[in-house]
């Protein structure tokens, strides 16, 4: 295994970690209001400090992770779920008119970036977890779709497929029988790095206010309510700023690692 | 060429029509009416149907599609709902903030990204290369609004060379607008630096093996010389590409930095707009924007066949 495999894995499963242990335990009620103890620099009693209201900042980071993770991981899940089965489609009936359609389909969902489709739903529906994970998500679509089509389309011309289609086996059973498993290692890749995305992404909207509202808490919102306090109290802005680059890191070393791991090629120049 | 260049208009055309349905259909489901929401509850009948007439919001759907398309192609993108305003004037007002940002910001990931990758490249594996890689894996990292926080915090609050927010404007001098400028621009560029960096790394990477580039060095070519004369200029295609991508994220991605340097750019206005209920000022901003994001695809697209004519026989 190599070392960014090794450190991605560490850093991904500490954030993971606080996200689910913030289910069952945390040092303090994370959004108990304390005002006495307000804008507490990190100390034993409090780890990472206050906030302008007093409120514990390592309780309010786990519980934020649970967001960031949530939001992320279902819009990876969006991502996966229609533009798998549209690159898969494309690829088995690659030149016709359903290839074309899905393709300029793909182009058109990639000129709105996820910040633009963000604007979009919360201009006409209200801001929202849910509607930063639909932008996110409807923004991985092509991504993925993309991304099978291309592996799925040399993979068509190997002759195991041959073979199947031989035995008399549809292109929809193909596809999901013999092409997916071949391409499942690339999308779990191409997963983590979305996964990454989507955390910064989702950073970016609830900081502009377009992501999760209160009392829900997120890391981008707790850089929102730290600018104005960022002179007298920096750690309010360091720490959820710190999280972020933590998680990000861990998913990108974690997603290149995967990448080299699973690539038969480079462990076979390895060995 | 111009056949491909046809070809490529033609589907340039149909993603701008295709997109302006979208986002007016998206804009359309909105409940409400914004006559009704900008006169209030208590307001008479005569009265709103007479600014409805004013809108343009006494047409069918896609009258209004029409309307609003066709004045758009004129340079009529309406009038704002709350501003009372022409939309093109607030939008063009804005854009003399975002788009030097933009720009400002692509000239400084690009100083930043070439030197490095160039560096990592002609130093692979060796302490340099890792000390560059490192570097733009944290770059890709950072959230740029929150480095843009940080950069607030040591060049205005601390050590005071720039102010902390805010938009001198252009007719205080060209100089003291760029200043104005430069800690959005940095924290705008840093993680699209790091990524050009790896992407023109990598070019060169794969540049350096190729056979011209040991036949450079038998004809008596130092490293140094053929890294420069055949090595950059050959991996900056895919490098433009990647640049020209990232002129459309950069317009996109000010829209986030200009709230935290509170500049009057497209950002704030969108989301002034978005808060307001200012419906059309949002749709003509997304639809600019889409606009920039597909225009600029389509020139990098061109640009690439030009130099590399076997992408123009693929489509």
């Amino acid at each position: 295994m190599s070392r960014n495999l090794i450190l991605g894995t560490l850093l991904s499963s500490l954030v993971l970690l606080a996200a689910v242990v913030s289910f069952v335990w945390t040092p303090y009620d994370h959004a108990a209001l304390n005002i006495p103890d307000k804008l507490q620099p990190p100390s034993t009693q409090h780890w990472f400090g206050t906030d302008h209201f007093g409120r514990d900042i390592f309780s309010m980071i786990m519980v934020g992770a649970r967001t960031s993770i949530a939001v992320a991981l279902v819009a990876v899940g969006i991502g996966v779920g229609f533009g798998v089965p549209l690159g898969l489609t494309a690829a088995a009936r690659k030149g016709s008119w359903l290839d074309e359609v899905i393709m300029r389909g793909n182009d058109l969902v990639f000129a709105f970036p996820s910040l633009v489709i963000a604007i979009l739903i919360t201009a006409v529906f209200g801001a929202g977890a849910v509607n930063a994970i639909i932008a996110i998500g409807i923004f991985n679509i092509p991504v993925f779709a993309r991304i099978t089509r291309g592996a799925a389309l040399s993979l068509w011309e190997r002759e195991f497929i041959l073979a199947a289609r031989v035995s008399g086996k549809g292109a929809a059973r193909i596809s999901a029988e013999h092409i997916l498993p071949n391409v499942a290692n690339l999308l779990i890749v191409q997963g983590t790095i979305q996964f990454s995305l989507g955390i910064l992404a989702e950073a970016g909207l609830s900081y502009v206010g377009l992501g999760a509202q209160p009392p829900t808490p997120s890391w981008g919102r707790m850089l929102a309510d730290a600018q104005t306090m960022v002179s007298f109290a920096p750690h309010l802005a360091l720490i959820p700023g710190l999280a972020i680059i933590v998680t990000v890191l861990g998913l990108n070393l974690l997603g290149d690692g995967l990448r080299d791991w699973l690539d038969p090629r480079i462990r076979v120049a390895r060995a | 060429m111009l056949r491909y260049s046809l070809k490529r208009l033609l589907s340039l055309i149909i993603s701008l029509a295709v997109a302006s349905v979208v986002i007016f259909g998206v804009i359309e489901v909105a409940p409400g009416d914004p006559a009704s929401f900008m006169l209030g509850v208590n307001a008479q009948p005569d009265t709103l149907a007479a600014l409805r007439a004013e809108l343009g919001l006494d047409v069918s759907k896609l009258q209004r599609y029409f309307n609003w398309v066709g004045g758009m192609l004129t340079g009529d993108f309406g009038t704002s709902y709350t501003y009372r305003t022409p939309v093109s004037q607030m939008i063009a007002d804005r854009l003399w903030v975002s788009l030097p940002l933009a720009l400002y910001a692509l000239t400084l990931s690009t100083l930043i990204a070439f030197p490095a990758g160039i560096y990592a490249a002609a130093r692979r594996g060796k302490p340099g290369d890792l000390a560059v890689m490192g570097a733009t894996q944290l770059g890709i990292a950072v959230p740029n609004f929150w480095f843009a926080m940080m950069l607030v915090l040591i060049f205005a609050i601390n050590l005071r060379w720039f102010n902390a927010g805010g938009f001198v404007g252009w007719e205080t001098g060209f100089w003291t607008g760029l200043h104005s400028l430069t800690l959005p621009a940095i924290a705008l560029a840093l993680p699209q630096a790091a990524i050009l960096a790896r992407v023109m790394r990598s070019s060169l990477l794969d540049i350096l093996g190729e056979d011209f580039m040991r036949t450079a060095r038998a004809k008596g070519l130092s490293r140094r010389q053929a890294l420069w004369r055949h090595g950059v200029r050959n991996a900056l295609i895919p490098v433009l590409t990647i640049i020209g991508l990232q002129f459309s994220f950069l317009l996109a991605g000010s829209i986030i930095i200009e709230q935290v340097f509170y500049l009057p750019g497209l950002g704030r206005l969108v989301f002034q707009a978005i808060s307001a209920r200012d419906l059309i000022v949002v749709e003509s901003v997304v639809m600019l924007l889409v606009f920039a994001v597909i225009t600029v695809n389509f020139l990098v697209d061109l640009a690439y066949a030009a130099v590399d004519p076997r992408l123009r026989s693929r489509t």
